[in-house]
C-alpha cells in the first residue's frame, strides 16, 4: 500500500519550526563570531617564535579539531559545571563548544592563509624598509583574508551544520523543534523530511552569499 | 575548586568503553570501505555524459553534503522505515546514513581528482600512440590517486568523528558507553573526559599521518 | 677625497654547509655602476641580497656611508659577534633601493597605491605629498596612464616598471638590480634596460646583477665577475668583456658566442 504523504499536520505546527530556525541561525551567528574571535588569538598564538605561546595553542587546536564536535557539547554542559561549580544552560553550553572547535579550525584557516603569501611579497616590503608589524598589517594581511575565504567559508558551513548537535541539550534549534511537532503529529517522515528541506535551503542560501563576498574580495587578483 | 577527582572508575569500568570502542570501529571501517566504493560509482555518473545519470547524482551529492549528517542519521531511522515498510535497527540506520554521507563527499574527492589532470597529460599521451585504457591506467590514475590521497584520508577522519553522532540513535558506540557510565556514577568530569580523550588518541594519529603524507606528496610534485 | 658610499670588507656568507661568498672586499664610489655577471650557483644574487640585509653576513663588514652597519659584541672566544637591530636593517632598506626579479608588486594595491605605500608608511609622508611624488616618477618610467590600474593587469615589463618606480619614490642612495629581466619575454626586456639607462644618464649610483652581457658593456663603470664566491676578475667593461685575462672568464663568456649569429 503506498504511503500517503500528508504535510498539513507539518503546515499548522510551521511556527515552531520558524522558531528553530531562528535559534539555529542564531547559535550559529554567535558561534561563528566567538569563533573567529578565539581563531585570531590562536592563530597569532602559533605563528609566534615564543614556545610559551605556540605550544598551548598547537595543542589546544589539535585536540579539538581531532575529537568529535558532540563529547564538547557533553563535556561543557554536563562536565564544565562539576569542574566550576556553575551551571550552563543549553544556548551557553553549545555556543562554548562550537566556538572552541570552531575556534581551532578557524586558527588553521587563518594561519595558512597567512603562510601561504609567498615570500617575495615579505621581501618587497622588506626592501622598502618596512618594519614587520608594518608589512603584516599593510600587505601580508589584507592578501591572506582574501586567500582565506574559501576555507573560512567552508569551516563556517560545516559548523552551521553542527548546531543540529544542540537539539541534544535540548536547545529548542530547529531538529529540536522538529523532534516536538513529530511528537504531537506522530509524522516523522513528513516532519523530518521538511526540516532537511529547511537545512538544505538555508545553507544554499548561505554558501550563494558567502561565493559573492568572494568574488568582490578577489577582485584585484583576476588578469 | 574543591573537587576530588575518581578515575578509579574508570579503571574499573574500562570493559564498558571498550565494548563502544570495538562498535565505533564496526561502523567506522565497513562505512569507510562501502563509501569509498559507492562514491567512486557516483563521481562516474556525475562526470558522465548522460543527464539521467548526472543530474540525479549531482542532486544526491548536493542533498548529503548540505544537510546535518544527524538530521540524515534521524531520517534514515525515523523516516525512512515509513516509505520503505521495514524497521532498521539503530545500528543499521546508522550504517546506511554514514555510508552514503561519505559516498557523497568521496564522489566530489574523487570528481575532483579526475577532473584536475590537464588535458596536455591526455594529448602528451595520445600523442605518443597511447591507447585510452593504457592512458588511463598508467599515466592518469597514478597520478589522481596521489592527488587524491590526503582529501580521501581527510575524509576517514571525518568519518571517525562522525560515528559518535550514532549515539543519539542509541547505538552502543563509545560515545554513548561514556554517556551512559556518566549518568550511572553521575561523575561527567571523569568520564567525558576520558571519552574525549580516548578519541584524540584513536584519531589524532590517522590526522598526523595525512598531514606528513600531504606534505610528502607535495614536495615529489 | 670622498668617502666612498658603500663598503664591504671580509664578506662571507653560508647557507648551512654551504659556503657561498666566501670573503668579498668592494668599494663603490658615488656615481658608479657595477654590473655583477656569473654562472648561477656564484652568489651574484646573495652578495646583492646581503648589501642591504635581504640575507644576514656570516662574517664581515658593510659599512654605508662611512658608518659600519650592526652592533659588534664580544662573542665566544674572543671572536666578535655582530647583532643587527630591526629598527637599524629598516633604515638602511630604506636608503638602499632593490628591484627583483619577480618584482614583487603589491597584487591588492595599484599601481599607484604601490609606489605610495612605502612613502606613506615608511617615510611618514602625508598622502596628498607621496602621491604627487609617486606620480612623478611613475611618470618618469612611462607608466602615467596606469595609475588605478592593477598590477594583474599589466605586462611583465609594465609591472617591473612599477617596481623601479617604486623603488625610485623612496629617493635611495644606492640602487640595487637583482636580475631585472631574467623572467621576462624577450621582447619587454628592452623597456626596462631603457628604463635603467635613463637612470644610469642621471649619475645615480648602481649595482646590476644580470645575464644581459650587452646591456652591462653598455650600462657598467666597472664589471666583477664572480665565480666560487669571491671576485675572479674585475675591471672596465672592455677589460673584462672584450679582453677577458682569466681562462674562467673566458670559458664563461665563451658561452654566449656559442650560438651567435
Amino acid at each position: 500500500m503506498p504511503y500517503e504523504w500528508d504535510f498539513s499536520a507539518v503546515f499548522q505546527h510551521f511556527d515552531m519550526l520558524l522558531v528553530g530556525l531562528r535559534n539555529t541561525i542564531e547559535i550559529a551567528l554567535v558561534s561563528i563570531v566567538c569563533g573567529i574571535g578565539l581563531g585570531l588569538v590562536l592563530a597569532f598564538m602559533r605563528l609566534s617564535s615564543r614556545r610559551l605561546l605556540k605550544f598551548p595553542a598547537t595543542a589546544f587546536i589539535e585536540f579539538y579539531r581531532n575529537t568529535p564536535p558532540i563529547i564538547h557539547f557533553f563535556w561543557f554542559f554536563y562536565a564544565l559545571p562539576v569542574l566550576m561549580n556553575i551551571s550552563l544552560d543549553p544556548f551557553s553550553a553549545a555556543v562554548l563548544a562550537l566556538s572552541t572547535q570552531s575556534g581551532a579550525f578557524y586558527a588553521e584557516v587563518f594561519r595558512g592563509g597567512i603562510v601561504s603569501i609567498e615570500s617575495g611579497q615579505w621581501e618587497g616590503c622588506k626592501a622598502l624598509g618596512m618594519r614587520h608589524s608594518q608589512a603584516m598589517r599593510r600587505i601580508i594581511l589584507p592578501q591572506a583574508v582574501a586567500r582565506m575565504m574559501p576555507p573560512f567559508v567552508e569551516r563556517s558551513f560545516e559548523l552551521t551544520k553542527t548546531t543540529a548537535l544542540a537539539s541534544t541539550l535540548a536547545y529548542a534549534d530547529l531538529l529540536y523543534q522538529a523532534m516536538q511537532v513529530n511528537s504531537e503529529t506522530y509524522r516523522p517522515l513528513e516532519v523530518y523530511t521538511t526540516i532537511a528541506v529547511m537545512y538544505l535551503l538555508l545553507l544554499l542560501t548561505a554558501s550563494a552569499l558567502a561565493r559573492v563576498a568572494e568574488h568582490r574580495l578577489t577582485a584585484y587578483g583576476r588578469a | 575548586m574543591d573537587y576530588s577527582f575518581d578515575f578509579s572508575l574508570i579503571l574499573a569500568n574500562y570493559p564498558v568503553l571498550l565494548r563502544g570502542l570495538v562498535v565505533t570501529l564496526e561502523l567506522w571501517v565497513p562505512c569507510f570501505v562501502v563509501g569509498l566504493l559507492v562514491g567512486f560509482g557516483l563521481a562516474l555518473a556525475r562526470l558522465s555524459r548522460h543527464a539521467w545519470l548526472r543530474l540525479p547524482s549531482l542532486g544526491y551529492i548536493e542533498l548529503f553534503r548540505d544537510t546535518p549528517v544527524l538530521i540524515q542519521l534521524i531520517w534514515f531511522f525515523y523516516a525512512f522505515p515509513i516509505i520503505a515498510g521495514v524497521q532498521l535497527s539503530p545500528f543499521l540506520a546508522a550504517c546506511l546514513g554514514l555510508t552514503l554521507n561519505t559516498s557523497a563527499y568521496c564522489a566530489e574527492i574523487f570528481r575532483g581528482g579526475i577532473q584536475s589532470i590537464t588535458r596536455g597529460q591526455w594529448e602528451g599521451a595520445r600523442a605518443l600512440g597511447m591507447r585510452h585504457s593504457v592512458i588511463l591506467r598508467r599515466i592518469i590514475l597514478p597520478q589522481v590517486i596521489r592527488r587524491m590521497l590526503p582529501a580521501l584520508t581527510n575524509r576517514g577522519i571525518e568519518l571517525g568523528k562522525v560515528t559518535s553522532l550514532a549515539s543519539v540513535l542509541t547505538v552502543h558506540e563509545l560515545m554513548y558507553q561514556g554517556r551512559l557510565l556518566s549518568s550511572t556514577y553521575y561523575r561527567p568530569l571523569e568520564m567525558l573526559s576520558t571519552v574525549a580523550l580516548v578519541y584524540f588518541v584513536l584519531i589524532y594519529p590517522g590526522s598526523y599521518l595525512s598531514m606528513r603524507l600531504e606534505t610528502r606528496l607535495a614536495r615529489r610534485g | 677625497m670622498a668617502v666612498p658610499i658603500l663598503e664591504v670588507r671580509d664578506l662571507h656568507k653560508s647557507f648551512g654547509n654551504l659556503h657561498v661568498l666566501r670573503g668579498i672586499d668592494l668599494v663603490v664610489e658615488q656615481g658608479e655602476r657595477i654590473a655583477i655577471i656569473g654562472g648561477s650557483g656564484s652568489g651574484k644574487s646573495t652578495l646583492l641580497r646581503c648589501l642591504n640585509f635581504m640575507e644576514m653576513p656570516t662574517q664581515g663588514s658593510i659599512i654605508l656611508d662611512g658608518k659600519r652597519i650592526g652592533r659588534v659584541r664580544p662573542g665566544k672566544d674572543g671572536a666578535e659577534r655582530v647583532v643587527y637591530p630591526e629598527a637599524e636593517l629598516c633604515d638602511v632598506r630604506e636608503r638602499l633601493g632593490m628591484v627583483f626579479q619577480q618584482f614583487n608588486l603589491f597584487p591588492h594595491m595599484t599601481v599607484l597605491e604601490n609606489a605610495m605605500e612605502a612613502l606613506v608608511t615608511v617615510k611618514g609622508m602625508k598622502r596628498a605629498e607621496a602621491r604627487a611624488h609617486a606620480e612623478a616618477e611613475l611618470a618618469k618610467v612611462g607608466l602615467s596612464d596606469k595609475f588605478d590600474v592593477y598590477p594583474s593587469k599589466l605586462s611583465g615589463g609594465q609591472q617591473q616598471r612599477v617596481a623601479i618606480a617604486r623603488a625610485l619614490a623612496m629617493e635611495p642612495e644606492i640602487l640595487l638590480f637583482d636580475e631585472p629581466t631574467s623572467s621576462l619575454d624577450p621582447e619587454l626586456v628592452v623597456e626596462v634596460l631603457r628604463v635603467i639607462r635613463a637612470l644610469a644618464e642621471e649619475g645615480r649610483t648602481m649595482l646590476l646583477v644580470t645575464h644581459e652581457l650587452g646591456f652591462a658593456y653598455h650600462f657598467a663603470t666597472k664589471i666583477i665577475f664572480l665565480a666560487d664566491g669571491v671576485f675572479h676578475e674585475v675591471g672596465t667593461p672592455d677589460e673584462v668583456l672584450k679582453t677577458p685575462k682569466r681562462e674562467r672568464t673566458q670559458a664563461f663568456l665563451a658561452r654566449f658566442t656559442e650560438f651567435g649569429f
